[in-house]
């Protein structure tokens, strides 16, 4: 039971990971603000979540699983909210013709 | 080689590199962004250097109020920023040069430490137990330093005050000039009225858990006057004027119930600041309640700035 | 596990690292803005691994403050940033 759950945890970190590396990818090559919202806000989400999935086996106490998924709410909440603020100055300032 | 040490390596580079940027950068908004994110970044700094405290102070001051004082300070100083004479070279020089030996002697001092180092963490640890406290920090805090607290949560005051004495005569006791978000029932609102409750819980665990965990009254408070600041942001609440007789008590609250333990333990115990055994760690208790109130009412008036206009 | 969970950290920071110093540099202020968000998202996985790397539940404290923070800090980001030459400004002049 323990080495199932240690290969999901290495599983599900590493896949985070690899949208984090994703999300950078994204943030070095796109073209303009809006599209590197997108990958910001989607793609580290998407890798936060999962390295959060992924340490919820190794947590001890219910406690400390509650804390870790609010976390992954909140920033969650806060990227799409944020997402939409900085778009709409994005818009203000360059107003789509 | 281990992966700590990569780790840090990575953090520090990082750090420095962000540094760099913040003196560089041509506008002050640049800057204050680099700032706040070197700020959130010495968070990790002090994580690792096992100074959890100390991370979730840095945490919310240097993203929260600072960063929010910096930025007013650079979109107030927008106009004048084009006309702005730079520093010369020799004074840019002679700054370069100081910094670089005070960061040399810092550097000399951590890698060549002398062979006896004194120090009173033994002893401070030992006697803990007895304030019913278990959070070292929360001891010196409150036991071991108790003055020092007590004089830095009345310089908060004077701070508040000096601010807002940077307002015309005309203005004294008015409302802050904050900036509030133009935009009714947009998504900032949304944000203010999911994030601050979420806030106020966490401030108050904060407060509570600095007993026996890193914690404590000042990074609670903090959060509060964070998400206090965020609410008028919105536009949920209005600015308060600050002749309002009930945000000055709050103000002087804690402080004042501070200074009242303190000259009680002229009667309960022996000396200025002294608790009775036993009763140590609920007098705390009350204190810190009293100060993470202060702390977040100080915090968010010092953010919101100096009066602007009248009062209504 | 534990060395695992720390070259992931790692590998998260770096990721965090380069992404920041790109959007510092990007041209635009909009660019600028989302430093805080990417702190908030990458400082708070690192965070969280180190937590259970080191078994230290008060880092996930830390990860919290960080999050909220980090939130508040783009907020404050977009009420301050230099006003364009467009019509309909975000912030109201309080005069």
């Amino acid at each position: 039971m323990t080495l199932a759950l240690n290969i999901f945890t290495v599983l599900a970190v590493s896949a985070g990971t690899f949208f984090f590396l994703a999300g950078t990818a994204g943030l070095l090559r796109f073209p303009d603000a809006l599209t590197r919202l997108h990958a910001l806000t989607k793609a580290d989400n998407l890798g936060l979540g999962l390295i959060v999935l992924g340490l919820l086996p190794l947590v001890e106490r219910s406690f400390g699983a509650l804390k870790l998924i609010s976390i992954w709410l909140l920033v969650q909440l806060s990227g799409a909210i944020v997402a939409q603020l900085i778009a709409d100055f994005v818009r203000r300032r360059e107003p789509l013709s | 080689m281990t992966l700590t040490f990569i780790f840090n390596v990575v953090l520090v580079a990082l750090l420095l590199t962000v540094a760099t940027w913040i003196i560089v950068a041509r506008a002050a908004f640049s800057a204050a962004v680099a700032f706040v994110a070197y700020g959130l970044l010495l968070a990790l700094v002090w994580v690792e250097l096992s100074a959890i405290d100390v991370a979730l102070t840095e945490a919310a001051i240097g993203s929260g109020v600072t960063g929010m004082l910096l930025l007013g300070a650079a979109s107030r100083l927008r106009e004048t920023e084009a006309t702005a004479v730079p520093a010369g070279r020799p004074l840019t020089s002679a700054v370069a040069v100081l910094c670089a030996l005070i960061a040399a002697g810092l550097a000399a001092i951590v890698l060549f430490p002398p062979s006896i180092v004194f120090t009173l963490a033994p002893q401070a640890m030992a006697r803990l137990p007895e304030s019913g406290l278990g959070n070292p920090v929360a001891g010196v805090l409150f036991v071991y330093r108790a003055f020092d607290t007590l004089l830095e949560k009345v310089v908060l005051v004077l701070a508040l005050v000096s601010v807002w004495s940077l307002a015309p005569d005309r203005f004294w006791g008015g409302v802050p000039g904050l900036h509030v978000y133009q935009q009714p029932n947009s998504v900032l609102t949304l944000l203010a009225q999911l994030l601050a409750p979420l806030g106020i819980v966490m401030g108050i665990y904060m407060f509570w858990t600095g007993a026996n965990n890193p914690g404590g009254a000042f990074q609670g408070g903090t959060v509060l006057a964070a998400m206090w600041v965020l609410v008028m942001i919105a536009g949920l609440q209005n600015v308060p004027s600050t002749d309002r007789r009930a945000l000055r008590y709050l103000v002087v609250l804690g402080p004042s119930i501070f200074l009242t333990i303190g000259l009680a333990g002229f009667l309960l115990a022996n000396g200025f600041l002294a608790y009775p055994p036993g009763y140590a760690k609920p007098l705390i208790i009350v204190a810190e309640a009293a100060l993470t109130l202060s702390i977040g009412v100080t915090l968010g008036l010092l953010t919101a700035g100096p009066p602007e206009r009248v009062a209504r | 596990m534990t060395s695992f969970l720390i070259g992931a950290a790692c590998f998260v920071l770096a990721a965090t690292a380069l992404g920041l110093l790109r959007i510092l540099h990007g041209p635009a202020d909009a660019d600028r803005m989302m430093a805080a968000q990417l702190l908030g998202t990458g400082g708070v996985a690192a965070l969280v691994l180190l937590a259970t790397a080191l078994q230290s539940p008060a880092i996930v404290d830390v990860a919290f403050m960080l999050a909220l923070l980090a939130a508040f800090a783009s907020v404050a980001f977009v009420m301050s940033a230099p006003p364009s030459h467009s019509k309909t400004p975000p912030v109201v002049d309080p005069r």
